[in-house]
């Protein structure tokens, strides 16, 4: 995902000179050509990520579409004020690029676990929060976000959901995966391929899922939500991230409020690994995997009948 | 024609009262933070930014950021006395329903660039404007106000490395140095000397200069101008509480708001300056 954002972005700076990458000193050898490239539109601002995006909200301020760039939290926890009043209140165009969602870097251990950033990132007025399942679709969502002014949150994962949707592709409109009446599966991020991967085990019981991917989180898709809760009253909401504040609290919120259907959030249980692993045995690990999804599922839909 | 010079003192005694009364209407902190930066923010809107209060968005304009927020009264009330806005607006300074917030806010106020109340932001962003300006070959420049208790906020350091690294020489931070901050002095809370020598040693043109004297800050602000390859610092020396006799050098009236005896007393004194 990180290669095709960065792709994507060289593509567009090449036509378009309001377009500026500032990184917090990472991004080794990944953002060389366009630093060599496009020498008036990069930045590396240092190890200092309040500045970076201080920096990047006054240059938005003066027209430049700014993309700030490091991995797990550095973009938007450390300056997390800048975020709140200098981008989100001035409706800067800048977006916070995290490389790293969840468990990306597994092995690297807490501080460099992003599992709180969509709950956080959501909770800001103006913000928009993208996290896409594939390379693909980071690719097209770089594309709209450079279209559509004003701050945002990308979420790029290093897994992927190995699938190549991309047809009309739109930010705030969630992309129906697979149709079944039994049970709906939302996920938002790349962990989108365990819902996937349930499914088929679900199948094999005779029980259908409607697959949600959530690539955006906010501004969020809250018709897809009530249109496949309505037909399955059983949901489940995925992400690779707290279950307090991200995708599964905000599904909550919409069924609570329209009053259908049961859910069930899979994610981080509200801790902090102490462990450290690859993304799916972290995954595995932390009950977010396809067989955790499968088994709530199959719980939820025999209370649900 | 009475000069700029003439003009700016003017406008620092019309604003100056502005300052006690809203304080006094809003019965709200922060009028010796704002009296002090009032001779700073009188010269810089007489005569040195590119600006034009009849098109407040200009596209040339300079950018003013006032990064103590918390003196958001003497911003507002230069900006009305500048031909911003109405003057009678000024009374709805803290009151309920009012754009005009303690801590200066941007929206629906014309004239403010930016919008600061936390500490540690307007320099970074100033220099983002700063940056931009010289990359898009612009000839703006970008001035931020700060204070001196500011300056323990590690955020600016980050800005102050950045901008003196990349030789913004657009980019002027003016500090409000009166050396008294929230609870105490500066030296009693975290001693910002050696001050000047920090500046230099992030690679910043240093100008000190008497932040009360119009005279001074003209011809220091001026000087900014014709750097070459660096930021510009004026550590102006300032006096909390400024016109006010019994508000001067207290950190009591970094909260205490004027009211009965001591608001007609600082109304006297300022009305008295005013004639003199």
């Amino acid at each position: 995902m990180r290669d095709s954002f960065i792709r994507a972005l060289t593509a567009r700076a090449k036509e378009d000179s309001d377009i500026v990458l500032i990184t917090g000193d990472l991004g080794f050898s990944v953002l060389d050509e366009f630093a060599e490239t496009f020498p008036d539109q990069f930045v590396n601002a240092g190890v200092a990520e309040q500045n970076m995006t201080m920096l990047a909200c006054g240059m938005a301020l003066d027209g430049a579409k700014v993309f700030t760039y490091s991995i797990a939290n550095f973009t938007i926890l450390r300056c997390l004020e800048q975020l709140r009043n200098d981008v989100c209140y001035h409706n800067a165009d800048v977006t916070a690029v995290s490389v790293g969602g969840g468990f990306s870097y597994g092995q690297l251990g807490m501080s460099h676990f992003a599992t709180e950033d969509l709950a956080i990132m959501r909770a800001l007025p103006n913000m928009k929060v993208i996290a896409p399942s594939s390379p693909v679709q980071a690719t097209r969502l770089t594309n709209l976000i450079i279209d559509e002014a004003g701050p945002c949150y990308l979420r790029l994962d290093k897994g992927s959901s190995n699938l190549d949707q991309e047809k009309d592709l739109t930010i705030g409109k969630s992309i129906k995966v697979r149709d079944g009446s039994d049970v709906t599966l939302v996920s938002t991020g790349a962990i989108l391929r365990e819902s996937v991967i349930a499914a088929e085990l679900l199948s094999a019981k005779g029980i259908e899922a409607d697959i949600i991917d959530m690539h955006t989180l906010k501004p969020l898709d809250e018709t897809s939500i009530i249109t496949s809760a309505n037909k399955t009253k059983a949901v489940v909401s995925i992400e690779e991230h707290n279950v307090l504040g991200g995708l599964g609290s905000a599904v909550a919120e919409i069924l609570a409020e329209e009053g259908v259907a049961k859910l069930k959030r899979v994610g981080l249980n509200d801790l902090y690994p102490t462990i450290v692993g690859d993304q799916n045995f972290l995954r595995k690990t932390y009950n977010m995997d396809a067989n955790t999804i499968y088994q709530t599922a199959l719980v939820l839909v025999n209370k649900s009948r | 024609m009475i000069s700029q010079q003439a003009q700016s003192i003017e406008l620092a005694k019309k604003v100056r009262k502005h300052v006690v009364q809203m304080t006094h209407r809003g019965n709200s902190s922060h009028v010796g933070s704002a009296l002090s930066i009032v001779d700073i923010l009188s010269v810089l809107y007489s005569e040195t930014l590119n600006i034009d209060p009849k098109t407040p968005e200009m596209n040339n304009r300079d950018i003013f950021i006032l990064s103590k927020g918390h003196a958001g009264a003497a911003v507002y009330a230069t900006l009305a006395e500048s031909g911003y806005f109405d003057v009678a607006i000024l009374n709805d300074h803290y009151q309920n329903g009012s754009t005009l917030s303690g801590h200066v806010s941007h929206k629906g106020n014309p004239g403010v660039d930016f919008s600061t109340g936390s500490l540690g932001h307007g320099l970074g962003v100033g220099a983002g404007f700063a940056y931009n300006f010289l990359r898009k070959r612009n000839a703006r420049r970008a001035f931020v106000v700060l204070s001196d208790g500011e300056c323990d906020e590690g955020s600016n350091w980050e800005a102050i490395m950045f901008a003196g690294h990349h030789n913004l020489n657009n980019l002027t931070a003016i500090v409000d140095y009166n050396k008294i901050q929230s609870l105490a002095s500066t030296r009693e809370t975290l001693d910002l000397e050696p001050f000047a020598d920090k500046w230099l040693a992030f690679n910043w043109a240093v100008h000190e200069c008497n932040g009360h004297s119009h005279d001074d800050l003209s011809n220091t602000l001026k000087s900014t101008k014709l750097e070459q390859h660096k930021p510009s610092v004026i550590i102006a020396h300032t006096t909390k509480g400024k016109g006010v006799s019994f508000m001067e050098n207290s950190v009591l009236w970094h909260y205490r708001s004027p009211q009965g005896d001591e608001f007609k007393a600082a109304m006297t004194e300022l009305n008295e300056q005013e004639t003199d």
